[in-house]
Parts: structure tokens; C-alpha cells; sequence
């Protein structure tokens, strides 16, 4: 008996946009079929995973996350590089926290010059993000996003309250921008309307659609994620944009990942618990549409880009 | 679904005798068709028009149960492609490979580990459903094993192997247990039906392609076996996630009968148990009924019964618990209060830290319809008036001497307003749950 399969056709895309400049920049999004359904559409681009490093040393990673960054943990230039160099990082994302007026405060004109030297240090693209203060970050990023100035880096966060500076600032010196939704599709859909209404291009905008961890919520993301691409796919342009998924800040709070034997004898193991915590909720992203994946521990890393390569090897990078 | 009246009509005896209460063979099948009666009240219907019938009303994915008792597991009875439509509704199940060529006190050891994968979280105890018996050499060896893992575990079973005399002698052992068989193919199932219909067990049917699968169910369906569950084999990761698409698709919108049944993957990576689980964790995102592993890891076994909670949580109800007061530990009238939402992930991640704290404590659950903190905040579902009415309603002042309050980190900003409301001291307590131990230790 034959079986007549169903094809989906979708009318629209998921925008293609590029991070990083010259020989080392990376593409993601261009879509226009659903995850892993390669039969149906195009799927060019391959997810990206990105390596998230703090300008200050962070105080409640646990040990089993630390130890691979031993020693460089002090000096986020030397964090890039052994991103870079050691654990092959496609992308950096650096989390300017020590600008947070509770966290040390450090100037603006300082932060900035940090941007610049990991530019010079660091050939793979980078992902820029502020201290979460509203205030600081109105000073802070339009001043790292000139030391980046034509660097087409990736900047975030912008929100539902406070999205213009970012946008202005993206917008002059020639970056993409980060736009942050407390999961929820309509305050998404409508933040990329008002920054496309400052004048910046829709192939300039990633989402983020704030992710949950595996046992922590994952599945309100993961859903929202599916209906935004559904819609995206259906043709509406106000959500075909990339998503990028912040997975290692939310996995390594989760229990399950940082909790040591002696506390739960019952589940093992601490050490592959806490990468294979981080790798399953980056793969159920995947699942749901994830573009850009920020993670913390370089074996889940590895996990799960060796997961991501074997399926889309007929894919070029 | 999927008959029209006139497809109904085709089957009745079409001689008007008016019976079923209905003036003709032809109104009566417009009615059955819109589901408004019985196909049991014409009396003359022929059993392959029953047949017929019977198997149009069913759900377009059947729902098949494997094994018996408390911890049976129902896969199937899907309706939608994404969760959000409406929600995913029978777990898929998780299940174990166990060679019957290890020897009997390895089969042991293996049994007990899996025996203790229980986890409790969020109130619900998670635990894997299934065992797979596969054979390696001769009958006998393959009986014994299935007899021995029978009386080691209360767990379901599958019984693995394409001998015939081996799963008949293993079938009249543990039939009464509705083990699943595997596995029916091209070559097999001809000769094997008989012994599905004999023990009425479920069956695995396995084809490379949909049309050979296609082809055995029918086959089977018409032989009165429903019981099936599908296998394409081993093959690509993208290649099994098209085909569970297309099997839920073909069954949920083009009522495909011969495919409308749940399906089982294998995964099966020994040499890197990550992969194996992160292989695993793609098929319980994608369709699958029955996901089976080799590796009995904890962690492996934790992170997959986990998603799964997640994937098949109802979108439309979150997991909630009662709003009331919860005493932690031997608490006295000099004890904390804290209140929190009644979100089951809120309330059980602050439960589990008060418990580590060991600072006996009232924990009250405040009702936000299932709302974590920011987001009832957000929603004016956890507002200093919402507070300070669930403290009255509650009566906790009963329970303690003292009118102190210790509120999320994360609201801070109802303090002044809760305070005059309430009349209760507010102490704002940490952001994080993590933050509660030592919080309740310097107290
Ligand atoms: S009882 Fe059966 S045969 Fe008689 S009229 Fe009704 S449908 Fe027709």
C-alpha cells in the first residue's frame, strides 16, 4: 500500500541574520520549515551555540562548572581565549555584570574598553550583555556599543520598558539587538514592532523568549517558542525572527545540576547530572525552534554540538 | 470520523424496516455518521459492517495498554501536532534493554537499579514504565531470563525476540501480565499473528517505511489485532523525526487507520550514554509512545522522566497545589511563616529548601491559580491585597504567637502596602529559593 506523506508548505521565513564581520561571522535563522524537518523547507543555517563569560568571577557557579575554566575564571580576556583556543567557541557572549551598581560598579568608559580588547583578542563573534540595571545599561551600552562599531556584534537586552537606547545605539553603530519577552508572544511580538519602529531592520532582531530549565518551567518557553514559529511560518514577519536561548544560567540553577551526591545520594552522580542538566534542556530547545543556544560547561558543549553536527551534516556551515 | 453517511449507508441492509426507530437505512446512517445514535440499534448489521463501524469511531491514534494493574502504561490517543493546541495526554513511556545473555545475577543488579529509578518532584513520583527482554541464543535462555526478570520486578515488559517457540513458551508464562511483543515484520507476521491473537497481547509491528508498516497493520487489523505499536527501525535521528511527523500527521488528518497507533523508537548508544540521552530526549519532544534505552544511569533516567513531565503537562492547567497552610518540620508557635504562590514548581522548589534549612517553618501557599511569583505578581494574582486575604482566610495567627511575615524576595515592593493591610511585620525574604537555608538560620 502506498502511503501519500503530507507536506507542509509554509508561506513564510524566518529572517536570516548575520553576527560578526569578515571571514569569522556566522549566520543563523533563514528557515522556512519547522526544526529538523529538513524534507520540507530549507534549513541553512545550523544552530549556534555561543560560550557565556563574565567580566567579574562568579561567585555561585558550582565547583563542577568551574574547574574547566581553573585559573582564567580572574581575567575574562583570558576566559575568551581558552573559549576560543581550547573549546573551539563559534561565538562568545560576555555578560558585563561588574557594571551592576551592587557588583562593583565599574564606569562605563571602562566596560567599554574591555569590548574593544576582546575584539582584538577574540575572532569569533561576539554577543554583548549589559548588568540587567536599567539605569546602568542606559549608560553602559551605548558606550560599549561604539567601542564595537562595526563589528556586528549581537546586544542585549532590550524590554518591553526599555528598549530605545539599546535600539538607538544598536541602530547607529551597526550591531543586532537582543529583544527580551517575559514568555509571552504578544509583549514579544509587540516589542519587535516598536524597535522596527525606530527604524531598525527586522533582520536585526533575535528573540529571546526567556527559557525555563529542564524540570523548571522548560515547557512554557518550549511552547511558546512552537507558536511563535508557527506564526512565523503562517507569515507573520513581526515574529520570524531567530531565537536565542539563555540555557546555562537557567539549567546550572537548577538542583538536579549543581547539588552534589552527598545531598541527594538518590540521583547520582554530580558531574555528568550537571552536563547532561544543561546538554537535554538545549536539545528540547532545539526541538522547539532554539537559533542560538547560551551555555556554560564545555562538555555539555561538546554534547551537544556533536548532537547538532551529526544532524545537520548534509548542511554546510 | 472519516465515514460519511452515504460510506454508512453502503454498509446497512439497506430493507427500510425501521427498527433502529428511523424511517429508512439512509436517515438512520446520516445520523450515526454525525455520531447522534448507536449503530447497536439496527439488529440486522453484518459483523464486517460492525467491524467497520466499531473501528471509525475510534480515535484516529489508538490507545494501547501495556501491562496490568497500578502501574500499567496507556501510550496513544494523541489529537494534536504541538502541545499548545491542547495537550499532549498519555506519557510516553520509558523503558529498559536487558540482554538474556547476561548472567543471572547480572540480570539481578540490573533489575535493582532500575527497580530504584524513582524520583519525586514537583508532588508526583516519576518512574520508568518499562522492561525489554531481548534474546541473544537459544529458547531456553530466553524463557528463563523473562522468568526471572517476572519475578524480580513489578514493571511492564516487552519480550523481545522473533522465535516463535521462544515467545510462546515466554507468553504462556507471563501473558496474564500483557507484556508487548516484539516484533512483528514482513517475514514473521503471518506465522506470528496467530500467537497475538491466541495470548491477546500488544505487538510491536516493524517496517523501514511507512507503506511496509502500512501494509502489515492492515493485514493485522483485519485479523481483529489492534494492539500495535509501530517501529521504523534504527535509523538517522532526522529521518525518525520526519517519519513521527508524518505518523501523527497521517493519522490525525487524514484518519490513516493502518498507521493510527502509537510508535516505540529504540535508542540504543552504549558508547556515549550523553548522546543516547540527548537522542532520547528528542523522540519525547517528537511522538514517540515508547522510548527505549540501554543505558540505566540515574542521571540518564532522571533528565528523560523529567522532560517528559514537562512535555505532557496540561498547557491549560498548571500543576497547582492546594492553598492552605503547610507545617515543615516539628513547628511551635515561635515558628517562621513564609508565603509563596500555589504553583506546584514554586511551592515544592521553597519546600525543598525550608526542609534543608531545617528551621521548622509554616510555609502558606497563597492562591495565584498556579502562577509562579513574578508572573502572579505581574497578573495581580499576588498583590498585598491578595496576600493579606489569604492570611486571614487561612486563620494562620491561630497557629503561631508572633506577626511576622516572611515575603519573595521578588515583591519586595508590596512591603509598606502588605504591612498596613495585613498588620503583619513584613521581612522580605531572599530572591532565590537557594537563598532560604541560610535566610532561616540567621533569622
Ligand atoms: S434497523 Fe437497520 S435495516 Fe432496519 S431500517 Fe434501520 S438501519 Fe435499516
Amino acid at each position: 500500500m502506498g502511503i501519500e506523506l503530507i507536506y507542509q508548505k509554509w508561506s513564510g521565513k524566518i529572517n536570516e541574520v548575520t553576527i560578526g564581520s569578515e571571514s569569522k561571522a556566522v549566520k543563523i535563522g533563514g528557515q522556512n520549515s519547522l526544526p529538523f524537518l529538513f524534507k520540507e523547507g530549507g534549513l541553512p543555517n545550523r544552530p549556534r551555540i555561543a560560550f557565556e563569560i563574565w567580566d567579574v568571577p562568579p561567585q555561585d557557579w558550582p565547583d563542577e562548572l568551574r574547574r574547566p575554566y581553573g585559573g582564567v575564571l580572574e581575567d575574562v580576556i583570558k576566559w575568551a581565549e581558552r573559549c576560543q583556543e581550547e573549546y573551539k567557541a563559534e561565538i562568545i557572549c560576555v555578560r558585563l555584570l561588574g557594571a551592576h551598581p551592587d557588583l562593583g560598579n565599574k564606569p562605563s568608559a571602562e566596560e567599554a574598553r574591555l569590548v574593544e580588547l576582546l575584539l582584538q583578542k577574540v575572532a569569533v563573534p561576539l554577543i554583548i550583555l549589559g548588568c540587567g540595571d536599567d539605569q546602568k545599561d542606559n549608560e553602559l551600552m551605548p558606550v560599549c556599543c561604539q567601542a564595537a562599531r562595526g563589528k556586528r556584534c549581537l546586544v542585549g537586552s532590550a524590554v518591553q520598558d526599555n528598549y530605545r537606547t539599546l535600539t538607538a545605539a544598536v541602530l547607529a553603530d551597526g550591531h543586532n539587538i537582543i529583544a527580551e519577552s517575559p514568555i509571552d508572544i504578544n509583549i514579544a511580538k509587540q516589542l519587535n514592532i516598536l524597535i522596527s519602529d525606530m527604524g531598525l531592520a527586522q533582520d536585526r532582531i533575535v528573540i529571546n523568549p526567556t527559557v525555563g530549565a529542564l524540570g523548571y518551567g522548560l515547557e512554557y518557553a518550549y511552547s511558546i517558542m512552537e507558536r511563535a514559529r508557527l506564526a512565523a511560518l503562517s507569515g507573520d514577519k513581526m515574529l520570524a525572527m531567530p531565537f536565542i536561548c539563555f540555557v546555562g544560567q537557567e539549567s546550572w540553577r537548577a538542583k538536579e545540576a549543581k547539588a552534589l551526591e552527598t545531598e541527594f545520594p538518590q540521583w547520582g552522580p554530580q558531574r555528568e547530572r550537571g552536563i547532561i542538566w544543561e546538554a537535554a534542556t538545549a536539545v528540547a530547545f532545539l526541538q522547539s525552534g532554539a537559533d542560538i543556544l547560551v551555555m556554560r560547561h564545555p562538555e555539555s558543549v561538546n554534547c551537544v554540538r556533536d548532537y547538532i553536527n551529526v544532524n545537520y551534516q548534509d548542511v554546510d556551515s | 470520523m472519516g465515514l460519511s453517511g452515504l460510506d454508512i449507508y453502503k454498509l446497512l441492509p439497506k430493507t427500510n424496516c425501521r427498527e433502529c426507530g428511523f424511517v429508512t437505512c439512509l436517515a438512520f446512517a446520516m445520523q450515526l455518521a454525525k455520531r447522534q445514535v448507536s449503530s447497536e440499534k439496527c439488529p440486522y448489521l453484518s459483523d464486517e459492517a460492525k467491524r467497520t463501524l466499531e473501528s471509525a469511531s475510534r480515535p484516529p491514534i489508538k490507545l494501547i495498554t501495556i501491562g496490568e494493574g497500578d502501574g500499567k502504561l496507556e501510550i496513544g490517543n494523541e489529537t494534536v501536532m504541538f502541545r499548545h493546541e491542547e495537550k499532549f495526554h498519555h506519557p510516553c513511556g520509558l523503558g529498559f534493554i536487558i540482554e538474556d545473555n547476561l548472567g543471572d545475577k547480572e540480570i539481578s543488579e540490573t533489575i535493582k537499579k532500575i527497580n530504584a529509578l524513582n524520583f519525586e518532584r514537583v508532588g508526583c513520583m516519576l518512574r520508568p514504565d518499562l522492561i525489554a527482554i531481548r534474546q541473544n541464543g537459544n529458547t531456553d535462555r530466553f524463557v528463563q531470563a523473562v522468568k526471572a526478570v517476572r519475578e524480580q520486578t513489578s514493571m511492564n515488559l516487552m519480550l523481545m525476540s522473533k522465535d516463535f517457540k521462544a515467545q510462546q513458551e515466554a507468553l504462556k508464562l507471563v501473558s496474564s501480565a500483557r507484556p508487548l511483543v516484539y516484533c512483528l515484520d514482513k517475514d514473521n507476521y503471518q506465522e506470528f499473528s496467530s500467537l497475538i491473537s491466541e495470548f491477546k497481547v500488544p505487538v510491536v509491528v516493524c517496517a523501514q517505511d511507512l507503506s511496509g508498516l502500512s501494509e502489515i497493520t492492515q493485514n493485522l487489523i483485519n485479523q481483529g489485532i489492534e494492539d500495535i505499536v509501530l517501529d521504523t527501525g534504527k535509523k538517522a535521528t532526522t529521518e525518525k523525526i520526519w517519519e513521527m511527523t508524518q505518523i501523527r500527521r497521517l493519522s490525525l488528518f487524514r484518519s490513516q487507520r493502518s498507521l493510527g497507533f502509537p510508535s516505540l523508537v529504540i535508542v540504543e548508544n552504549r558508547a556515549d550514554p550523553f548522546q543516547e540521552t540527548l537522542t532520547a530526549i528528542t523522540y519525547i519532544a517528537k511522538y514517540a509512545g515508547i522510548v527505549l534505552i540501554s543505558g540505566n544511569e540515574t542521571w540518564e533516567a532522571l533528565a528523560l522522566l523529567t522532560l517528559r513531565q514537562n512535555i505532557y503537562t496540561d498547557p491549560q492547567k498548571p500543576l497547582c497545589v492546594e492553598p492552605k497552610i503547610y507545617p515543615v518540620g516539628n513547628v511551635n508557635n515561635n515558628s517562621p511563616v513564609l508565603i509563596t504562590t500555589n504553583f506546584s514548581l514554586t511551592y515544592y522548589t521553597v519546600l525543598g529548601e525550608v526542609e534543608a534549612s531545617k528551621v521548622p517553618s509554616y510555609i502558606v501557599a497563597s492562591d495565584t491559580e498556579g502562577m509562579s511569583v513574578l508572573t502572579a505578581w505581574a497578573a495581580e494574582k499576588f498583590t498585598a491585597e491578595t496576600i493579606a486575604a489569604t492570611l486571614d482566610k487561612c486563620n494562620i495567627k491561630d497557629s503561631v504567637s508572633h506577626r511576622r511575615l516572611i515575603i519573595p524576595g521578588y515583591v519586595a515592593v508590596l512591603s509598606g502596602e502588605l504591612e498596613e493591610r495585613s498588620g503583619w511585620q513584613i521581612i522580605v525574604g531572599p530572591k532565590e529559593a537557594s537563598g532560604i537555608p541560610s535566610f532561616l538560620k540567621n533569622l
